[in-house]
């Protein structure tokens, strides 16, 4: 197993005719992600690579049935996009689009609750979700990782390749890598993604990848704590960014005394996590407590 | 973006809420002439971006004409913790009676609005929340509903406001909502919001919060914030789409995505450098992008030293390698650069910068290596290992 995609997903793409929209596309094709179709309205009936390519979520579904949406549409359009996707009965929504106004995501967060609780939403502002081997929904370069039992949930693209990048070369794999994305309004919180990695057969242990700003690395310790037998290896990043300023991502701010690394990394410690102080720290660490490193693979292909 | 206290009040101006008539203005002789046109007595206030003004003698009361001037005069120019006084805010003083706090802002815990409220302002509302949290009434909104109100007022009536100015509170409190959700606010927050002795309720501070991302709905807000106290090479970062933080270290640092670079200036610090900068190159940079990016660096006369921690994922390794050579035959810079190039087509990115033999460049083949290594030369200490 593994979580939110694998070689089932029926993927479909809103942004598809547009340059980094059909460059992801093609690619995530070739890794193997069945990519049913795309939409960007106006140009229902082109197609992209042999991808159809519909005016709305709603023909899109009616014509090729996707349960996956990937956004990439420029910031103003995204909200509208989402809730679309949704509207029209798609169940995973991943949004790579960064830049959409705090408060649009605060109304695409409080709609989905209230009117389409069964559907999903990772990101905005993320790289999207890789199951290594099955399916890669974003913009993950994949050949950093191999298939296995390690699920990695992060807020930083980045950031993750290299932990992720660290993890492989000792020879160990993912299940499922998650990037719930840099803004103040994900769509999904760690604690979502913890959920799912603690549910799945597949995944033996979870490295967090957090950073400052908000509380979600607090709330991801009390749900550890109350809810998680796996083990989780977190790594907190930004303990020299100073207050009141926006390090790259719109989130990742600490404002006045809250939303520091070293509150976040002390929540966690506190709650028996581990926190790894360098990101080949944290990696060993997992390696460590995976029972050392795995024999004969000493670089991930 | 954060606004000027003239700014935000002119924004709740905007949007029906109470404010004292004011002037901004930049010169002493525009001080004097503004406050004649409010009317004595009035209160001078540097604008400057940082809390503490007034215990910082940032704000004065002056009677006449003389006062003002020497008020003004010794106001503009002042520093602030950092923050030069370009512009003074003169506005007609207020007779106090209640000194009230309201703030509207994100939570993002809760991803609703969150709004505030307290009959103890005037003071730290972090120090009211910590010292006495039953003063600081926190009620959220529903972000599709909007406040009504019945729910201001309900707000006001448990602060424990007055009973004769209930109304008064809750017409605050619904503008300020409107400010908050109309321009795309992170944060709205009046400390003071202040009663007078005639029961007038009346925003005497304004802190005000701005989306950057949703600027685009509000062109007439794009040239609001401290233009005047912005950092120069953050400036010119902004122009040219680079994310640019400056901070008070030695070692200028780049890095491809947010996590990493942020990642980057902790694992320097930890092997005892003191990062310069943070900048995030972004994803997918090309040469040209790079090349840009190391004149940034450059700008600023206090790096002794350059680390360049590249993941490739979107961005090729290639790329970075190529936009390094021409910077360099350009710039010629004079301080060393530590490289770290991983990720996609890492080999060739390592193998151009090999061939390229550029003067004072290392190799590093780990971020924790690469840390150790630049830390070393911004001491001025030699390394091993040229690239």
């Amino acid at each position: 197993m593994s979580v939110l995609v694998d070689e089932h997903t029926r993927l479909a793409v809103a942004g598809i005719t547009g340059r980094e929209g059909s460059f992801h596309t093609l690619n995530n094709r070739a890794y193997g992600t069945s990519v049913v179709g795309g939409v960007t309205p106006g140009k229902g009936g082109q197609n992209v690579e042999g991808i159809p390519v519909f005016d709305s979520w709603q023909q899109a579904m009616e014509q090729c049935s996707p349960d996956t949406a990937m956004i990439f549409v420029p910031p103003r359009f995204a909200a509208d996009s989402i809730l679309e996707a949704a509207a029209a009965g798609v169940q995973l929504i991943v949004a790579i689009t960064e830049g959409i106004p705090a408060h649009d995501e605060l109304r695409v967060y409080n709609v989905l609750a209230r009117e389409h609780p069964g559907a999903r939403l990772v990101g905005p502002n993320c790289p999207g979700i890789l199951s290594p081997g099955k399916a890669n929904v974003g913009i993950i370069p994949a050949s950093f990782f191999r298939a296995g039992n390690v699920g990695v949930v992060s807020r930083s693209g980045t950031l993750t390749y290299q932990i992720g990048n660290e993890i492989a070369q000792a020879g160990f794999g993912c299940s499922t890598i998650v990037g719930i994305g840099g803004d103040p309004v994900p769509g999904s919180s760690f604690v979502d993604v913890l959920e799912l990695f603690e549910a799945d057969e597949q995944t033996d242990l979870v490295v967090l990848s957090g950073e400052i700003g908000g509380s979600a690395e607090e709330e991801a310790a009390d749900y550890i704590a109350a809810h998680m037998s796996k083990p989780v290896v977190a790594y907190i990043a930004g303990f020299t960014a100073p207050a009141g300023k926006q390090m790259g991502h719109a989130g990742a701010i600490v404002s006045g005394s809250s939303g520091t690394a070293a509150a976040k990394a002390l929540a966690l410690e506190a709650k028996g996590v581990r926190v790894g102080r360098t990101p080949t720290e944290t990696a060993a660490i997992a390696v460590e407590v995976l029972g050392g490193a795995a024999v004969g693979a000493a670089h991930a292909d | 973006m954060d606004l000027l206290e003239y700014q935000g009040k002119q924004l709740f101006a905007r949007h029906g809420l109470r404010v004292s008539s004011g002037r901004a203005v930049a010169g002493v002789e525009d001080a004097v002439a503004a406050a004649a046109e409010v009317g004595y007595p009035v209160v001078i206030k540097a604008q400057v971006l940082i809390g503490g003004r007034g215990k910082a003698g940032g704000v004065k009361l002056a009677e006449d004409e003389a006062q003002t001037r020497e008020h003004a005069g010794n106001i503009l120019g002042m520093d602030i913790r950092g923050h030069t006084v370009h512009t003074l805010w003169i506005e007609h003083a207020s007779d106090i009676a209640s000194e009230y706090y309201a703030s509207v802002l994100l939570d993002r815990s809760a991803k609703k609005p969150l709004v505030m409220f307290s009959v103890e302002g005037g003071v730290d509302i972090e120090e009211v929340a910590e010292r006495s949290p039953e003063k600081l009434v926190r009620r959220h909104v529903d972000p599709l509903g909007g406040l009504t109100r019945e729910q201001a007022v309900q707000i006001a009536r448990d602060g424990g406001a007055d009973a004769d100015v209930l109304e008064g509170v809750a017409d605050a409190l619904t503008a300020l909502y409107e400010v908050w959700l109309q321009e795309d606010a992170t944060l709205a927050e009046i400390n003071p919001l202040i009663v007078t002795p005639q029961r007038e309720v009346r925003a005497l501070d304004a802190k005000v919060s701005l989306d950057g991302n949703a600027l685009y709905r509000h062109p007439e807000n794009q040239s609001l914030s401290d233009t005047a106290n912005e950092d120069p090479i953050e400036r010119r970062a902004k122009e040219q789409g680079v994310q640019y933080v400056k901070l008070d270290g030695d070692i200028g640092i780049l890095g491809n995505g947010a996590g990493l670079v942020m990642s980057t200036l902790d694992v320097v610090a930890q092997a005892g450098g003191r990062p310069a900068n943070f900048l995030d190159a972004g994803g997918g940079s090309n040469a040209e992008k790079i090349e840009q990016a190391v004149e940034l660096l450059l700008a600023n006369d206090a790096v002794k030293a350059v680390l360049f921690n590249i993941f490739g994922g979107i961005t090729r390794c290639d790329e970075v390698a190529q936009g390094l050579i021409a910077a360099f035959q350009r710039i010629k810079p004079a301080v060393p650069f530590v490289v770290r190039l991983d990720g996609t087509n890492d080999r060739e990115g390592r193998r151009l910068l090999q061939e390229a033999a550029l003067p004072n460049v290392h190799a590093a083949s780990t971020m924790n290596e690469a840390a150790e290594m630049v830390v070393a030369l911004a001491a001025g200490e030699p390394v091993g290992a040229r690239a």
